[in-house]
């Protein structure tokens, strides 16, 4: 990036984050209420769409609606515009110029403090919490918004939610160029894997086949601990953001299958498939080569070597070490 | 009850269940039922919204806790995308119990998972009301 160019992008930031604090500044909305009361047409559309045959939710004196379609009620519906001084329009107006103009909502963590009945009115009021970024997501660059919307009945608080969307600019990850010729720990393996089958990317797994491009074993984390494959959370630090270290690519045999029937496009029977407990304490799948099936055992010391198979897949696999 | 496994909850995410969930949540954005425009804007197919993943994670708790269960909160982070023709199975178990609210409730935690992997990792949780 030229100086200008980060020049610009450094007001471009300072430029959101002012935003952000004026639009956070301004507070919780007024509440708004709901265009409709809970109704039983609404709550039928709901359990029919979701198969839901909790009976509680069924036409009779005692209806009562799902929890989860308290945000429901205040949505603002096919031709519905957002309140002025709804905080998330302003922040998402503000990102959209920025260029930040795609949207995905990410999380939603909702509290209800008991069950709304037929005939009730809701409203909601929401407020600007927290704006987080530029953040390099596997869909793009991007800013975390989160707000705070609380829901009432004539002035009862009825429920809450922290929600929490990612406004990106569609089009911006993985800008690294591709690399295409042969990084010299990569085997180029393009003859005799054709016709592999690719694996599916997902923003979750993309970190992990940038990777591999590089010649690099990349393990998810969250705060603490390694997850190995790849998740859209952590286990024990739910609310961690993910990142990613490098492994060492050293590990030894946990179990492994000798594959003889039937045949599999871009492999030549028989091939050995074995999962590795890495020394960073995960366990990865993948083809061990360069080795005599009959003399594969539990225990054996293996390492990573990478397999191009077309010009943007590499695939990790093992083979052993002395 | 801490430590109990919840029957696996099967949806077969049809572009109908994706469409009619969407608009019951009263979601119009057009990549919940337009499969052009979700194209267009670079996804495979339409996909379920965040309300709906809300919705099916409570109706996996209500399913197996029957009508005493009352549902006090959902707690979920989305994962890859659920497209119109995957399975999404959801699966959970009680964690551990909580004082909240001048009651005890407990926490499920739950895992839905569909073709590219996991969709929805998060927490419901409950009360249980005294039967009649």
């Amino acid at each position: 990036m030229s100086e200008q160019g980060r020049n610009r992008a450094i007001d471009t930031e300072e430029w959101i984050r002012r935003r952000a604090e004026e639009i956070a500044a301004a507070g919780r909305s007024a509440p708004r209420q709901a265009r409709d009361p809970v109704n039983t047409a609404m709550i039928n559309n709901w359990t029919e769409a979701f198969s839901d045959a909790d009976p509680r939710y069924a036409p009779g004196p005692d209806t009562v609606a799902p929890p989860g379609m308290i945000q429901a009620w205040t949505m603002a519906g096919l031709h519905g515009a957002r309140a002025t001084d709804d905080p998330l329009g302003h922040i998402i107006a503000a990102l959209d110029e920025a260029g930040y103009t795609s949207i995905v909502a990410t999380n939603s963590d909702q509290t209800y403090h008991r069950y709304l009945r037929v005939g009730e009115r809701v409203s909601s009021a929401t407020e600007l919490t927290e704006v987080v970024g530029p953040k390099r997501t596997a869909l793009g660059e991007g800013w975390f918004v989160t707000t705070k919307t609380r829901w009432t009945v004539e002035g009862e608080p009825v429920g809450e939610m922290r929600f929490r969307v990612l406004k990106f600019r569609p089009g911006s990850a993985g800008t690294d160029d591709v690399e295409t010729g042969n990084h010299p720990d990569i085997i180029d393996a393009r003859e005799r894997s054709a016709g592999t089958m690719r694996p599916p990317v997902s923003k979750d797994t993309e970190f992990f086949w940038e990777g591999t491009k590089n010649a690099e074993l990349r393990i998810q984390r969250f705060g603490t601990e390694l997850r190995h494959p790849p998740g859209a959370m952590g286990r024990e630090q739910p609310d961690a953001e993910p990142d990613w270290i490098r492994s060492t690519g050293k590990g030894t045999v946990y179990s492994y299958v000798v594959h003889h029937h039937p045949k599999v496009p871009g492999r030549a029977t028989p091939f050995v498939v074995a999962l590795v407990d890495l020394e960073e304490g995960v366990r990865m799948m993948g083809e061990l080569i360069d080795v005599d099936p009959d003399t594969v055992h539990i225990g054996q010391q293996v390492e990573v070597v990478f397999l191009r198979v077309t010009d943007d897949l590499v695939l990790p696999a093992w083979r052993p070490r002395s | 009850m801490i430590g109990t496994t919840l029957p696996a909850l099967r949806v077969e995410v049809t572009p109908t269940v994706v469409i009619s969930t969407a608009l019951a949540t009263r979601d119009f954005q057009d990549v919940h039922h337009d499969r052009d425009a979700a194209v267009q804007r670079g996804s495979k197919d339409i996909f379920l919204n965040i309300l709906t993943t809300t919705g099916l994670v409570q109706r996996f708790v209500t399913d197996w806790g029957g009508r005493n269960c009352l549902v006090r909160g959902v707690s979920i982070k989305l994962g890859v995308p659920c497209y119109a023709g995957d399975t999404l199975t959801i699966t959970g178990s009680v964690q551990e119990s909580v004082q909240e609210a001048g009651e005890e409730q407990y926490v499920v935690a739950v895992s839905g998972t569909c073709g590219l992997g996991e969709h929805v990792r998060g927490t419901v949780r409950f009360a249980m009301e005294e039967a009649e």
